[in-house]
């Protein structure tokens, strides 16, 4: 197995008039082909700023990183954020729209991932008819579309409330799983994390670096996020990484 | 969620409550209606019973007359085309040229850096105040009519739509970032679509906005148009054309807004 992406003493600094905030300090791992990691950190780590890097959106200040066969990224953000204006199929369309890949083929493909998915009938649908569940399956086509070797998802089931960002993670686990893509989830909820990676990596304060990996092996068969849960491992995990992550409820 | 039985099978009550609220329409509708009929039979009665002088405030039936009169010479219509031509072009001009500047400087910060402290200045500055140079400068004639009108309607404009690009969700941006998309393609596939609503009322404030510059721009000029026949009117003391020409000035003013509000409707139906 090769490292399809690759980060070497990467800082990112941002800056403003009122001062230089170091996000990212000295930070590497590695994630390898078909492999799901979960990034997780306390809030305001700069864990999203990882993702907006690898990206191409900003610039670390130190250190390199690399991705390989760099041909398409997929990036999936805290919201749906499906243009009002265009129909659940329009919208799906958006990225090879803008990638100028609007062929026969990609078309199909897009018709086929509405189907499989459970969108075919609401196709020419407006976004605001779809529950919210609904709405981040049709923004996972959309970055599904343009076929990303990569994808990286930030926190895409924040916005939703408890019981459907339960089902909805499932669903797009399942789905990543099966079209097997390598993901990167930043995520500051930890059964999430545990539930849908293979490996988590666990963040420090601000500016982050890497505090501890774990393999995640769950004994359960035909895993899927929800079975995860079911584990007799999970709790240990959890336990594991929520005192890691040194959250101070004051 | 999607419901798409949600109005199939309607209860008393729903029928109930659907019936008080059209009941209410209606009773508000027809008030409005009687408000504006008691007006013009309280100023005609007022006239003919001499309570009010019709040699200064006109009546309705003498407006009727004065109008009669001047449709058969054809004259009228001359007029409202005239002014509604100069109107509808300043309109177009104001709006067509305010988002094309909008686009500029949405495109290049520097620009909108620095031009932000006259757009300001130029936005409380009564435009009026530039007609008589514009007719010195373009001459006394139609143009700088339509010139004053552009005026009065292309600052609002370039500061009303400016505004909503730069309100337009970030992350929406990034979205289109992050597929590759060019600043280009942020602006047709984004910040274009998404300020729609935003144009439309820019709109809306502009079909007042070039009134007030094509009539001030009549009175200046006094050629033809509406504009003219008010200041004309006032001066030969023909009430009648005074009052005949704002109350068409208001019918337009309302027929035009009233076709933007259909526009509105086409464009909008995701909004619904």
């Amino acid at each position: 197995m090769s490292s399809m992406v690759e980060l070497n003493n990467i800082s990112i600094s941002y800056h403003s008039i009122s001062g230089e905030t170091k996000a990212v300090s000295d930070l590497s791992f590695s994630v390898q082909e078909g492999e799901f990691v979960c990034i997780v950190g306390p809030s305001g780590c700069g864990k999203s700023s990882i993702l907006s890097m690898l990206a191409g959106l900003i610039q670390p200040s130190e250190g390199n990183f690399s991705i390989h066969s760099k041909t398409n990224i997929g990036y999936m953000l805290q919201r749906d954020y499906l243009l009002e204006w265009r129909t659940i199929y329009s919208n799906a369309c958006l990225g090879l729209e803008i990638q100028k890949k609007l062929t026969p083929e990609n078309i199909k493909r897009v018709d086929q991932l509405l189907d499989l998915y459970g969108l075919g009938e609401f196709k020419n649908h407006m976004p605001s008819q779809l529950s919210g569940g609904m709405r981040q399956r049709a923004a996972l086509i959309r970055t599904l579309a343009v076929q990303p070797d990569v994808l990286l998802l930030d926190e895409p089931f924040s916005a939703l409330d408890y019981q459907t960002r339960l089902s909805v993670s499932d669903e797009i686990g399942t789905i990543i799983k099966k079209e097997k893509k390598t993901a990167i989830l930043v995520s500051h909820d930890i059964s999430e994390a545990i539930s849908l990676s293979d490996r988590v990596i666990v963040l420090s304060h601000r500016p982050a670096r890497v505090k501890a990996i774990h393999k995640i092996e769950l004994s359960v068969e035909d895993r899927t996020p929800m079975r995860a849960r079911e584990a007799p491992e999970f709790k240990d995990y959890f336990n594991q990484i929520w005192k890691e992550l040194d959250v101070h409820v004051s | 969620m999607y419901h798409k039985n949600e109005f199939l099978e309607i209860s008393s009550q729903q029928k109930a409550f659907l019936k008080k609220i059209k009941k209410r329409k209606l009773l508000v509708r027809s008030t409005q209606i009687l408000l504006l009929a008691a007006f013009f039979i309280l100023w005609e009665v007022a006239a003919n019973a001499g309570w009010i002088d019709p040699f200064l405030f006109s009546q309705p039936s003498r407006m009727i007359n004065a109008m009669i009169d001047m449709a058969q010479t054809g004259i009228l219509w001359q007029h409202i085309g005239i002014t509604l031509y100069e109107t509808v072009v300043g309109f177009l001009l104001g709006t067509i040229f305010g988002t094309l500047i909008a686009i500029l400087l949405w495109w290049n910060h520097f620009v909108s850096d620095v031009t932000e402290p006259y757009l300001v200045v130029l936005n409380s500055l009564p435009k009026t105040a530039l007609a008589p140079i514009i007719i010195v400068w373009l001459g006394n004639n139609m143009t700088s009519i339509i010139a004053t009108a552009l005026m009065t309607s292309i600052v609002v404009t370039i500061m009303t739509v400016l505004n909503g690009f730069l309100h337009i969700d970030n992350d929406k941006i990034k979205l289109i970032q992050t597929f590759g998309g060019t600043k280009k393609q942020v602006l047709t596939k984004v910040i274009l679509p998404a300020s729609i609503p935003t144009i439309i009322s820019a709109l809306k404030i502009n079909v007042g906005l070039s009134f007030v510059g094509v009539i001030v721009g009549e009175f200046l000029v006094a050629q033809a148009g509406l504009g003219y026949l008010i200041v004309y009117g006032s001066q030969i003391f023909k009430l009648d054309w005074v009052m005949l020409s704002v109350i068409l000035l208001a019918i337009m003013a309302a027929i035009m807004y009233q076709l933007i509000v259909l526009l509105e409707k086409k464009f909008l139906k995701w909004r619904l």
